[in-house]
C-alpha cells in the first residue's frame, strides 16, 4: 500500500484544501445521517402513539380523520355516536376492553377528554407501555381531572388544583363552565404522545357540565348547581368514539366488519396501525424531499472535492511525471489520485459521524423536552452503514474522475516533464 | 560470454504520428556497459524524443531498441515499466523531487516501485535508510539539518544531488541525466559531475549525460552528436 501512504502524504501537503473539503464532506454526511435518524425516530414515536388497541370505532367518516381526532386530538368528529351502540358493542363475545372517550371541550388551549377508569387501565402506547403516574392516582369522582404531563408542566398545575373547563377546542373560548370547576387529582407520566397533551375527565364529568346546556348554549334561566347535576342520571347519551381490545386477534376483521355493518348506526372501525401507516405516507412526501435534498447536500460535498482534485491536477503533472521516471506505472498514478479521494471521502464520513453523535448529544435533551421526541444514541443502524457505504462508494467513483485523467496524462505525458 | 551491451539500436524510426514527418532516424548506436556517454545535441533535436525511447515510455515507428539485451519495443507496457523501474535511474534539469516527501523518502522511492532496486540496496546487509543515507553522504548532502529540511527549501543543486542519490539508489545498470547541470552554475556543474561520475563508477552504472553544453564535453570520453547520427530528413523545431 504504498501508493496509499503516497496519497495522505500528499493530502498532508495540501491540508488547507485537504481540511476544507473534509469540512464539507464532513458536514454533509452529518447532515445527512441526522436527517435519517430524526425521520427514523419521529417515525417510530408516530407509529408508537398507540399500541395493543385492536379498533378504533366512531362515527361513519374517514379513517384518517377518525384517527386524528380520536388519537392526535387533531380536528373535530363529524358526528358523535350513541351510547346504545357503544354499548351493544362493548357487551360483545369477543370483546375483552372498551375505552369511551369523548372529546369537544378544551381547557387554555389542551384538548379535554372524557373517559372512564378503563383508560389507565388499558391504554398502551409504544412497545404496550402502560399510562402510569407521575403524582396521584385515576380519577374517581364526577369532578377529578387527570392531567398529561405536558399540561401540568406548561400550566404549573399540581395535585388538589381546580380547573374550568372551556366550551369548544379553540385556544379562546368565551364559554367557560366556570360553574362546575374539576380538580386534579392525577397527573400521568411523559409518554411522548398526545396523551401528555390531554385534560381526562369522567365521562360523568363531561356529561354533568353539559347538563344545563343545549345545542353548545347554556340555556338562559337553567342553571343547575354542581351538586344538584350530581343527583341527575350522569350516565351519557353520546359518546365521540372508543378504543376495543380483542380476546383474540384473530377475531379483528370478523369484528370490524360487524361494526361498520351496523344496521342501526353507521359506524366506522379501523385498525389504529393501518390508518397510522396510511397518515405517515401522506406525510412522506414532505419527508421524501428533505431526505432529497440532504442526498443533494452531500453530492454538493463530494462535487467540490471533485472540483478541487481536477483544478490541481495540472499543477500536479510535474509529479506525475517525476512518479513515471522514478518506476510509477500508469496504473499507480490512477491509484494515487483515486486514493486521495478517496481517503478524504473515508475520513469526512468518519468525522461526519462524530459531528452527528455530538450533535445529538447536545441537541438530545433539547428535542426531548420541546417535541416528546426521544432520539436514542445508538450505533449506526444497518440502513446508516448502508448509507456510509453508498457515501463512500460514490466518493471512490467521483475520485475516478480524475484519477482517470491523470492516468491519461501520465500515459501521454510520459516522463517529459511540461510546464 | 560476449559482454552484453547497455544500449544496442537499430535502424530506429520516430515520428510522433503516421503522417507526421520523422523526428528521429538513427540506423546504428551501440554503448557498452560502464561507458559514459555525453549526449550533445540543440534544443529541439529530439534529445528528449530519444531518451523516452531509450526508456520505453514512447515506442519507434519501426527498428528496435535493446537495453541490456532486452528489445524494450517489443514487451507490453506494464513489462516495459517494470523494467524502466528496475534497470534505469533519472536525473532531469528541474524539479526533480516529489514536494510532500522528505529528502530520504524522495531518495528511497523507486524501492517502492522496483523490489529488484529494493534488494540491491538492502543486499549489503544495510537498511534502505542507511543506504540512503551512504548516497547523500558521498553526495555531500548527509547533514542531518539537510536532510531534515522539506525539499522544496533545499537550493537547485542540492534538489539536484537528491535527485541523483535517488536515481543510484539499487545501482540500476543505467543512469539517464536530462540536462541536469543546466540549472546550476558552472562551479556547482564541475563539482556535480565530478560526484556523479564517482558514484557511477563505484556502482558500474553506464551514464548517458544528455546536455547542449559544449563546455562540459571534454570531461567526458565518449561523445556522441545527435545532430550527426540523427538521419531524419525534417525536424521539428
Amino acid at each position: 500500500m504504498a501508493i496509499l501512504s503516497l496519497a495522505f502524504k500528499s493530502l498532508l501537503n495540501r491540508r488547507f484544501t485537504a481540511t476544507l473539503i473534509l469540512v464539507s464532506i464532513a458536514l454533509s454526511v452529518s447532515l445527512l445521517l441526522g436527517v435519517e435518524r430524526l425521520r427514523v425516530e419521529s417515525r417510530n414515536s408516530f407509529a408508537n402513539t398507540i399500541s395493543g388497541t385492536d379498533l378504533v370505532v366512531g362515527a361513519r367518516s374517514g379513517a384518517i380523520n377518525l384517527l386524528l381526532y380520536s388519537v392526535f386530538r387533531i380536528g373535530d368528529a363529524t358526528n358523535n355516536i350513541s351510547w346504545k351502540s357503544y354499548r351493544k358493542f362493548a357487551d360483545h363475545s369477543l370483546v375483552k376492553w372498551t375505552i369511551p372517550i369523548s372529546l369537544g371541550d378544551s381547557h387554555l388551549g389542551y384538548r379535554v377528554m372524557g373517559t372512564n377508569q378503563d383508560y389507565f387501565l388499558h391504554y398502551k402506547y409504544a412497545r404496550k407501555r402502560s399510562l402510569a403516574f407521575d403524582q396521584g392516582q385515576p380519577f374517581e369522582q364526577v369532578y377529578q381531572a387527570v392531567l398529561g404531563h405536558e399540561v401540568a408542566e406548561m400550566l404549573n398545575y399540581r395535585i388538589g388544583q381546580k380547573i374550568v373547563i372551556a366550551h369548544g377546542a379553540g385556544k379562546t373560548s368565551f364559554a367557560m363552565h366556570d360553574d362546575k370547576p374539576f380538580e386534579v387529582v392525577g397527573i400521568l407520566e411523559p409518554t411522548g404522545t398526545p396523551v401528555d397533551r390531554t385534560v381526562h375527565v369522567p365521562l360523568e364529568g363531561i356529561e354533568a357540565i353539559h347538563s344545563d346546556w343545549i345545542a353548545g348554549r347554556q340555556v338562559p334561566g337553567l342553571k343547575l348547581s354542581a351538586e344538584d347535576t350530581l343527583k341527575k342520571n350522569l350516565t351519557p347519551k353520546q359518546i365521540t368514539a372508543f378504543m376495543v381490545g380483542l380476546k383474540s386477534k384473530l377475531a379483528t376483521f370478523r369484528v370490524q366488519r360487524e361494526i361498520n355493518d351496523y344496521r342501526k348506526e353507521p359506524l366506522l372501525a379501523i385498525l389504529p396501525g393501518v390508518a397510522l401507516q396510511q397518515l405517515w405516507d401522506l406525510m412522506s412526501v414532505a419527508e421524501n424531499a428533505l431526505l432529497v435534498v440532504t442526498i443533494l447536500v452531500v453530492a454538493v460535498g463530494l462535487i467540490g472535492m471533485l472540483t478541487v482534485m481536477l483544478a490541481g491536477l495540472n499543477e500536479r503533472r510535474r509529479e506525475m511525471a517525476i512518479l513515471r521516471s522514478v518506476g510509477a506505472r500508469p496504473g499507480h498514478v490512477l491509484l494515487l489520485v483515486t486514493g486521495e479521494s478517496l481517503l478524504l471521502s473515508l475520513v469526512g464520513m468518519a468525522l461526519g459521524l462524530l459531528l452527528l453523535y455530538l450533535g445529538l448529544f447536545i441537541a438530545q435533551p433539547f428535542i426531548e423536552a420541546n417535541y416528546g421526541l426521544h432520539i436514542p444514541i445508538d450505533f449506526p443502524s444497518l440502513r446508516e452503514w448502508m448509507i456510509l457505504g453508498l457515501v463512500g462508494t460514490s466518493g471512490m467513483i467521483i475520485g475516478l474522475i480524475p484519477g482517470f485523467r491523470a492516468y491519461r496524462y501520465s500515459l501521454s505525458d510520459g516522463m517529459s516533464i511540461r510546464l | 560470454m560476449p559482454q552484453i551491451n547497455a544500449i544496442e539500436v537499430d535502424n530506429l524510426r520516430f515520428a510522433w504520428r503516421r503522417e507526421l514527418p520523422e523526428v528521429l532516424h538513427i540506423p546504428q548506436l551501440e554503448v557498452a556497459r560502464g561507458e559514459r556517454i555525453f549526449i550533445r545535441g540543440a534544443s529541439g533535436s529530439g534529445k528528449s524524443t530519444l531518451l523516452a525511447l531509450m526508456a520505453g515510455v514512447n515506442l519507434p515507428t519501426s527498428g528496435e531498441v535493446k537495453i541490456l539485451g532486452e528489445t524494450i519495443n517489443r514487451l507490453g507496457s506494464a513489462k516495459r515499466d517494470h523494467f524502466r523501474s528496475d534497470h534505469i535511474g533519472f536525473v532531469f534539469q528541474l524539479f526533480n523531487l516529489i514536494p510532500y516527501l522528505s529528502v530520504l523518502e524522495n531518495v528511497t522511492l523507486p524501492c517502492r516501485f522496483s523490489r529488484l532496486r529494493k534488494r540491491k540496496a538492502t543486499e549489503s546487509g544495510n537498511s534502505l535508510h542507511d543506504e540512503a543515507m551512504r548516497l547523500l553522504a558521498h553526495l555531500d548532502m548527509a547533514h542531518t539539518d539537510l536532510v531534515h529540511r522539506p525539499v522544496t527549501e533545499l537550493s537547485v543543486g542540492q534538489q539536484q544531488r537528491v535527485a541523483t542519490a535517488r536515481a543510484l539508489i539499487g545501482a540500476p545498470e543505467i543512469i539517464i541525466a536530462d540536462e541536469p547541470t543546466s540549472a546550476l552554475d558552472s562551479d556547482m556543474r564541475q563539482a556535480f559531475l565530478r560526484l556523479l561520475f564517482q558514484e557511477c563508477e563505484e556502482t558500474g552504472s553506464t551514464l548517458l549525460f544528455v546536455s547542449h553544453d559544449r563546455q562540459l564535453e571534454p570531461l567526458f570520453k565518449h561523445h556522441i552528436a545527435l545532430d550527426e547520427i540523427n538521419q531524419a530528413p525534417e525536424r521539428s523545431v
